[in-house]
């Protein structure tokens, strides 16, 4: 048995998804969060059936990837029952995907999402008139705090027993003739009460203002910056910091020396022991770099990523930025995937498929894999040179803000095409739901430690058997000069630079015991950001812009990371 | 009856979509949106540096850009 979960974009389809299965998808509060599509099993009585969460569409003509896929979903899946959802709130929009879907003539329910917030809009509707007319159920919903939800599962239930009962015979239409259709049902069924404007939404047209706007977008920009890092850095100096030097380390270096007293599992497993940051050990410093430095920055992050996502405030941003934007070659929205690169790179590169073109994908992408750190670079950045003065980390990110606006330019210049407008919803403010906010987070997190534990690990193993096999000499003798000549680092970074592959955050983290000025440093971290992507990123740059293109993604980046070094390293020596 | 074009509404003015004058590609997309001949709009405000127009369909924000603000005409109220 196959369920298909379809409806407009940003109108609750994974918070319904993750409250049927019980499986975890992020959902924000912007169109376009769901990209992919995700699967999942339920048990509706003695049924086990398959749930899939479409990526919304607004037609079933599509306008972008993420909406190709919707469609392809449901001509080729050939599903047992569709669940459209429906955002009450904007019922006359939402009815024309409804509409297409039910003149397929596939067994369907109707699910109007978000009833709560449409009754606080002075929504009367006619339920019952709306069911006859469209001739299946329609069934009122708050996903967010599983109203209606016992409802929902068990009309599922039935309809998957009884499918004919619920097959719709609304014969195909033309465009206009639904339009005709949807506007008499909106017209005898709904009543909307005209109220006051409230606070949010006062504050929703401050928002997008173009003098106000600008204010409300750089108080939250610096608020979340300076909130981030506050957080994270309390976490480590209070929690992460004592727990790891008091507790974890000197058990850890006991335990593994009792067994292994020396030897190479003791120097791959420990290092140098726990005191030194400079210890590469798999159980010390590896598990220090990602679970006291970089975890506790993640975790602040995604905590405040996912407030401004829930709140709706990312879209009003990429309205204030399209024009902006547009000189990138890009426009507006393409902001969103950008600051989901300060987290991570691999979903930041996922999303560009909201984004309608292919070329605005590939200078997304581009930008995103070599000026936007993510954030366990950031968080590694920050604790080494952050020792050295604020002004050090100020370079890094000049560096790289300088390279994304050049390199934004160049690609809008020298690729055929133009960027396409921005055409978008931008969804209303919600107040958060603390549950939702607080698992989304987790998710997030688990994610993280899932990718990076077993890289790190594998990282840390494969740079010690290239030492202990020899063949780190043959590479170093062979980068040398590029390395002392252009960059101004010693051999022994070249070590660091492999494990860029891997994983930034770490390799960031072995240029601390190189003794290497706060100069070099500088020039090394930047270097390291813009060279490339790591192994996880690659992959995901892989599968969206196929290999030519990510061969052509590549070839700028290594050579604009050589020339950013070597032109950062030049001036630097000049001044 | 005076014919303007949504970029020429002034913030907070409602008006009435008369025609879309793009090819069926910009019809469908802005369709898909409810923004079609005859839909009751508002404009909110337009982005700074000559950014998106934001407007009003239903009780539904849109953002559009200023080409394509440009290609709808309307009536206003």
């Amino acid at each position: 048995m196959k369920i298909l979960l379809m409806g407009n974009p940003n109108v609750g389809k994974s918070v319904v998804f993750s409250r049927l299965t019980g499986v975890q998808v992020t959902s924000s509060n912007y169109p376009g969060t769901t990209v992919g599509y995700t699967k999942g099993t339920l048990k509706l009585g003695e049924i086990s059936a398959e749930l899939i969460d479409v990526p919304g569409t607004y037609s079933l003509q599509p306008a972008c990837q993420a909406e190709e896929v919707a469609r392809k979903m449901l001509q080729e899946e050939d599903p047992d029952l569709v669940v459209s959802v429906l955002d009450a709130t904007n019922l006359e929009r939402n009815l024309f995907l409804t509409l297409q879907i039910l003149e397929k003539g596939l067994p369907t329910l109707v699910v109007l999402n978000m009833w709560d917030c449409a009754q606080r809009r002075g929504v009367h509707l006619n339920i019952q008139g709306l069911s006859k007319a469209l001739g299946v159920p329609v069934i009122t919903l708050v996903a967010v705090t599983g109203e209606g939800l016992k409802e929902l599962s068990e009309v599922m239930e039935e309809a998957l027993k009884n499918p004919a009962d619920y097959t719709p015979q609304i014969s195909p239409m033309h465009d206009d003739e639904r339009w005709a259709f949807i506007g008499q049902l909106i017209t005898e069924l709904q009543k909307i009460e005209h109220r006051h404007p409230t606070f949010l939404e006062k504050l929703e047209k401050a928002s997008v203002h173009p003098v106000y706007g600008l204010i409300i977008a750089s108080i939250t920009i610096i608020l979340t910056l300076q909130l981030v890092i506050g957080l994270g850095e309390f976490l480590i100096s209070n929690f992460l910091d004592p727990l790891y030097y008091q507790y974890y380390g000197p058990f850890i270096t006991e335990t593994v020396t009792n067994i292994f007293p020396s030897g190479i599992v003791h120097e791959i497993l420990i290092g140098t022991g726990y005191q030194y940051e400079t210890s590469f050990g798999i159980l010390t410093t590896g598990v220090y770099v990602e679970f006291a430095v970089v975890l506790p920055y993640i975790l602040s992050f995604y905590l405040f990523l996912g407030l401004l996502e829930d709140i709706g405030y990312l879209p009003r941003l990429a309205v204030l930025v399209d024009s902006l934007m547009h000189r990138l070659g890009l426009h507006g929205f393409s902001i969103i995937p950008i600051i989901l690169g300060f987290g991570c790179n691999v979903p930041a590169v996922l999303s560009t498929r909201m984004l309608e073109g292919k070329r605005e994908k590939f200078i997304v992408a581009a930008l995103i894999s070599m000026s936007i750190p993510c954030m366990a670079q950031t968080a590694v950045i920050i604790g080494l040179l952050g020792v050295y003065g604020m002004q050090y980390i100020a370079v890094v990110y000049g560096t790289l803000f300088i390279l994304f606006i050049s390199l934004g330019m160049l690609l809008n210049r020298i690729l055929p095409g133009e960027s396409p407008e921005i055409f978008v919803e931008i969804p209303p403010y919600r107040i958060p739901h603390l549950k939702a906010l607080l698992q989304k987070t987790w998710s997030r997190v688990k994610g993280f430690l899932i990718e990076a534990v077993p890289f790190v690990f594998l990282g840390i193993l494969a740079i010690n058997l290239l030492y202990i096999l020899g063949i780190m000499d043959y590479l170093t003798i062979l980068v040398s000069p590029l390395l002392s000549n252009l960059l101004g680092l010693p051999d022994d970074a070249i070590g660091a630079l492999i494990m860029g592959f891997l994983r930034k955050d770490l390799a960031t983290a072995m240029l601390a015991p190189l003794n290497l000025t706060a100069q070099q440093l500088t020039v090394a971290t930047t270097f390291l950001a813009v060279s490339f992507p790591c192994v996880a990123t690659f992959v995901v740059l892989l599968k969206e812009l196929g290999v030519k293109d990510l061969i052509k993604v590549i070839m700028i980046m290594l050579g604009v990371a050589l020339l950013t070094g070597t032109i950062l390293n030049l001036l630097w020596s000049v001044v | 009856m005076i014919m303007t074009i949504l970029n020429q509404l002034e913030n907070g003015q409602k008006a009435i979509i008369i025609d879309i004058n793009g090819g069926r590609g910009l019809i469908k997309r802005l369709e898909s949106l409810n923004l079609r001949k005859g839909k009751e709009i508002r404009k909110i405000s337009s982005a700074p540096f000559q950014g998106p127009i934001i407007l009003e369909v239903d009780g539904c924000q849109l953002a559009l850009g200023r080409g394509m603000a440009a290609k709808v005409t309307v009536k206003p109220l």
